[in-house]
């Protein structure tokens, strides 16, 4: 609906997300009057599934919450019920986890790369129309993503959904022998995965920057994964434990999914560029060096160029997957008993789309009282509608389908899974 | 799932796949005549079966889900635009109503599940 001096940018399903959501900003001539990033896709109450069941069943239920990053989920899981239970797991297993997280990193990046993020870059309405341009690219995706597929699949059992992880480890563990058949591959992973930076890197990205404060892990030795401290470049260093005391999250009217903010603060950015800025100098050197050669220097601020972080993120992930398989040596027993006690445990694993939290109360029998699980996608929703605020601004004087596909765009930035927000494009830009 | 199992048990070639596009892609790479046989929500009956031929362009096929909506139609439209489409394919829809974790096919579907089998039968002689 327009009308004189105004006007109403307004995406009825955004495409190329994971899950339902819209997109309903307002314009006052030059000004954004108000930006909603609206959720529908219904709640999915996984918090109230888990109540009552044993903390065994953790792993499998929460992985259903997301079809492309069930390894977040199971991992946040296993590691706030071993927190809660004082469990020490195999360190042999504590590999195999990194193992498993680079698998699905492998392919959940891979996909939002080449097949979500780069046909905006290069002018496609969607991969299907890409693919008839650029075979050779698409190809190399689907090679990428079946690869990561293919990891998953030897320790976690199947690709979606795996059902071998386990709280104290995993049902089965893989023999040598089955990890050192995947590195022929991984080893051309690795080699697709910087060529793809050294592609990402000569893409056109709209000149937007943003002063954020980037959430992440960050470990005393590692890329974070699983563990490490949570950190901020605005000084935040706390422990998962502290999570609720520093976050809150807030129902909006307009979405079905919870926003979080940080308490006193507001919005906050996780995902790649958040573990990149705050980890950097923890990447292995090859992915130091080509995220050099591609131009990205810390901080980097510009969300369109997640997608080189990605790419980035890609090599590191064939790379320590490679590392990791070359000093695996299979543990003892693939996961160590845990006895029933009533406790509470919090944990943080950075899912491929930024800090997955979880929180279990379990009593003596050890069936779960309560549970907390804020996804990254819920993180990231008010920092989403703070980006389109400013960047629909600069769009004021396009005309109006234009401003509506770059906004869509934009949100792609955030490789946003609304089914998870939603345990969580429709654009509509009123001008008036 | 099930219509694998009836299938396997009848001696005709089959594999269980999770729908993910480009796991299909592989299965089919190769082959010329190809049944995909997934669960469906069109709003039809329970039990309804849907059936549409590859050979033209499939409608809503587009990536404009999900990424869970990375699935058969995608994988043939994919499949199409790469050059990859086996000669013949099919996709035999079956309506669902009941999807939640731990449910069972209601008697329609598995009603229409034998009828989807024994058509895939008899096409093979």
């Amino acid at each position: 609906m327009n009308g004189r001096g105004g006007r109403t940018i307004k995406v009825d399903t955004l495409a190329r997300v994971e899950g339902e959501g819209a997109l309903y900003i307002k314009m006052a001539g030059d000004r954004v009057a108000d930006v909603k990033l609206k959720v529908y896709e219904p709640p999915r109450m996984f918090e109230a599934f888990l109540r009552g069941r044993h903390f065994s069943e953790a792993p499998d239920i929460t992985a259903r919450i997301c079809g492309i990053c069930p390894i977040a989920y199971q991992m946040s899981a296993v590691h706030a019920i071993e927190r809660a239970l004082d469990v020490k797991i195999d360190p042999a297993v504590r590999l195999l986890r990194r193992l498993f997280y680079c698998g699905e990193w492998i392919e959940s990046h891979a996909l939002h790369v080449y097949m979500l993020h780069a046909p905006d870059f290069l002018g496609y309405a969607d991969v299907i129309e890409m693919a008839q341009d650029h075979r050779a690219i698409v190809e190399k995706a689907l090679r990428l993503k079946k690869i990561g597929n293919h990891l998953v699949q030897v320790l976690g059992g199947r690709e979606i959904h795996p059902i071998s992880a386990a709280v104290g480890g995993f049902h089965k563990t893989p023999a040598q022998a089955q990890l050192h058949d995947l590195v022929s591959d991984l080893e051309w992973a690795l080699e697709a995965s910087l060529e793809t930076v050294r592609w990402a890197a000569t893409l056109q990205f709209p000149k937007f920057e943003q002063e954020y404060e980037f959430v992440a892990l960050r470990h005393p030795e590692e890329y974070p994964l699983n563990e490490g401290r949570l950190v901020s470049n605005h000084g935040l260093d706390i422990d998962a434990s502290e999570y609720e005391d520093r976050f809150l999250e807030v129902h909006v009217k307009h979405s079905n999914a919870l926003q979080s903010i940080l308490r006193g603060k507001g919005s906050y950015l996780v995902g790649p560029l958040a573990r990149f800025n705050l980890n950097f100098d923890r990447l292995p050197e090859v992915a130091r060096k080509v995220a050099t050669e591609a131009g990205l220097k810390p901080p980097v601020k510009n969300p369109f160029k997640s997608i080189v972080v990605r790419a980035v993120e890609l090599v590191f992930a064939c790379a320590e997957a490679l590392r990791i398989i070359a000093v695996y040596e299979p543990p003892s027993a693939p996961r160590v008993p845990v006895a029933n006690r009533a406790a509470t445990g919090q944990a943080i694993t950075e899912a491929p789309r930024g800090i997955l939290y979880h929180r279990y109360s379990i009593d003596e029998n050890g069936l779960i009282r309560t549970a907390k699980i804020v996804p990254p996608t819920s993180q990231n929703q008010k920092r989403i509608e703070d980006d389109l605020r400013e960047y629909a601004a600069q769009l004021a004087a396009w005309p109006l389908e234009e401003a509506t596909w770059k906004c869509e765009q934009a949100v792609r930035c955030y490789d946003p899974c609304i089914s998870c927000a939603t345990h969580f494009l429709k654009v509509v830009i009123e001008r008036e | 799932m099930l219509a694998a199992e009836r299938l396997l048990a009848r001696g005709i070639h089959a594999e269980i796949c999770l729908g993910e596009a480009s796991e299909l892609m592989e299965i089919w790479a190769g082959v010329d005549d190809v049944v995909v046989i997934d669960a469906v929500v069109t709003g039809a009956e329970t039990g309804a079966v849907h059936v549409w031929d590859a050979g033209s362009p499939l409608a809503h096929a587009t990536v404009s889900g999900s990424t869970h909506g990375f699935g058969p139609g995608e994988a043939v439209e994919l499949s199409r635009a790469l050059g990859t489409l086996p000669l013949r394919l099919r996709i035999y829809g079956i309506e669902g109503k009941r999807f939640e974790l731990g449910s069972e096919p209601s008697p329609a579907v598995r009603k229409a599940i034998e009828e989807v089998v024994g058509r895939i039968a008899s096409l093979r002689g």
